[in-house]
């Protein structure tokens, strides 16, 4: 064992891999922080369509909502990896379509917790919302949302932790995030042993120190 | 979209054989995936709510150790980091005996047990304390109590989560296509390599996987229905994450 190995390469794999600064695009949080961000915004979306009361908007929500949670990611990373140059007519970066496959495939997710969320703001807010003669929508944007994304937040953290982790299928259609980092280090080096388990204390540092703090936020956020 | 459909690749020629093979294959391993992640599931999810020290701690170092790693990364360090490690002899002899599958199927089995313990946990501690010291109190040991009252109980509780972890092993059993084990997805792609036929592949893989889960889902409702306690509603919730 020599771990000499993740000294020599250190810089490639955090500042390269983990965070994604250097010569080329890549990087877990390059990936993950966008995803997360334009997931939730997707996800708002779908989890408010799947509580319209008008149907074509809510079977359609339902629908999508179902169908990403029914198929695996790495299947849906590959229907990018070969649409977009169809679709688009011409080709994407590994980048565009990893950040498009998991902006997709979170916001069904994101938007189960959206839901969840807005459920979880006790009717009489909405009641008392409408007698003082708010429209549906300002009831929406003014009263339920702001305590809704409130109840959110400790589920959100912890579906981050989730993307975090399943940026990791990156790698298969050839981003550089920290998993082929490694892989690329391994190919030159062939130290498998020491780069896999350096990569996997990373991911074990941020995905628990994370869960720590969802953990810290419930109690704080709950009523006591 | 200028792309013109050819269905026939999936009949003709290898593509059908292919297909079902990385079915089966994809049962197989996650099949005795789950069997591994159930056993660990269970045993760690009731030890971490004993109230011995030591056996409660080891139950949730092995879950906060296993599911806060991705499981990719799992596989690789099972496939590629450990082998090398190992005899001379136990190496050839894991070579001769596809330790892809092998490796699959502890990664997958080892991760899902520390997501399954999660489940199994929270089950338990929605149970009311009173049914543990009602058992205690007819005069059954601890390991009694648990083995015939409280992980029964527990086990009808947690069939929702439960089914939902199960379908998450189910789809993510297709990141053991990155150890080249020959499954579901893997050979989606293979079919892809073959006939250039990206679209019409990837729709039967998609397919397949949307209809086991759709199928998983239902059957286990019915076992829900089928083996519930008259009287006992509980909530509980599944894996954080």
């Amino acid at each position: 064992m020599d771990f000499s190995v993740i000294l020599r390469n250190f810089k490639f794999l955090i500042v390269q891999g983990f965070l994604g600064f250097g010569n080329f695009t890549g990087g877990t949080l390059r990936l993950a922080v966008p995803a997360i961000i334009l997931g939730f915004v997707l996800g708002i979306l779908i989890g408010l369509g799947r509580l319209a009361r008008a149907p074509w908007i809510r079977i359609p929500a339902s629908l999508y909502v179902e169908f990403f949670r029914g198929v695996p990611l790495v299947m849906v990373i590959f229907w990018f990896w070969f649409i977009i140059p169809v679709l688009l007519r011409l080709p994407l970066p590994e980048y565009g379509v990893a950040l498009a496959a998991f902006v997709i495939f979170e916001a069904a997710y994101l938007g189960e917790i959206v839901r969840a969320g807005i459920q979880s703001v006790p009717k009489g807010q909405v009641e008392a919302a409408t007698a003082t003669g708010l429209t549906h929508a300002q009831t929406m944007r003014c009263v339920v949302l702001p305590q809704a994304l409130k109840n959110m937040i400790p589920a959100l953290v912890t579906q981050f932790i989730v993307l975090l982790k399943d940026t990791s299928l990156a790698s298969i259609i050839g981003y550089v995030d920290l998993t082929k980092a490694a892989q690329i280090v391994n190919n030159r080096e062939i130290r498998p042993f020491e780069l896999y388990l350096f990569i996997a204390v990373i991911y074990w540092l941020c995905a628990y120190g994370m869960s720590r703090y969802a953990r810290y936020l419930e109690r704080r956020l709950s009523p006591a | 979209m200028n792309y013109d459909f050819d269905w026939r690749v999936l009949w003709t020629g290898q593509s059908g054989q292919w297909l079902l093979h990385g079915l089966l294959t994809t049962l197989e391993l996650s099949a005795l995936a789950w069997l591994l992640a159930a056993a660990l599931g269970i045993l760690s999810g009731a030890l971490r709510t004993v109230t011995f020290k030591p056996a409660a701690l080891l139950a949730a170092f092995y879950v906060e150790f296993f599911r806060n790693v991705p499981l990719l990364v799992w596989m690789f360090f099972w496939y590629f980091g450990v082998p090398p490690l190992l005899p001379r002899a136990f190496q050839d002899w894991l070579f001769a005996h596809g330790i892809e599958f092998l490796a699959g199927t502890l990664s997958l089995g080892v991760y899902h047990g520390a997501r399954f313990s999660e489940v199994i946990r929270s089950g338990i501690q929605s149970i009311p304390k009173t049914q543990f010291e009602a058992a205690l109190s007819t005069g059954l040991t601890t390991g009694q109590t648990y083995r015939l009252i409280i992980i029964p109980i527990a086990l009808r509780l947690i069939i929702p989560p439960a089914t939902n972890e199960s379908l998450n092993l189910l789809k993510n059993s297709s990141i053991a296509l990155t150890i080249s084990v020959a499954e579901l997805t893997f050979q989606t792609r293979q079919i892809e390599a073959y006939t250039a036929r990206a679209f019409e592949a990837l729709t039967a893989g998609t397919l397949i996987y949307l209809i086991l889960c759709l199928c998983i889902a239902a059957i286990m409702a019915r076992v829900e229905r089928r083996v519930a306690i008259p009287g006992m509603i509980a909530r509980v919730s599944g894996a954080e994450h």
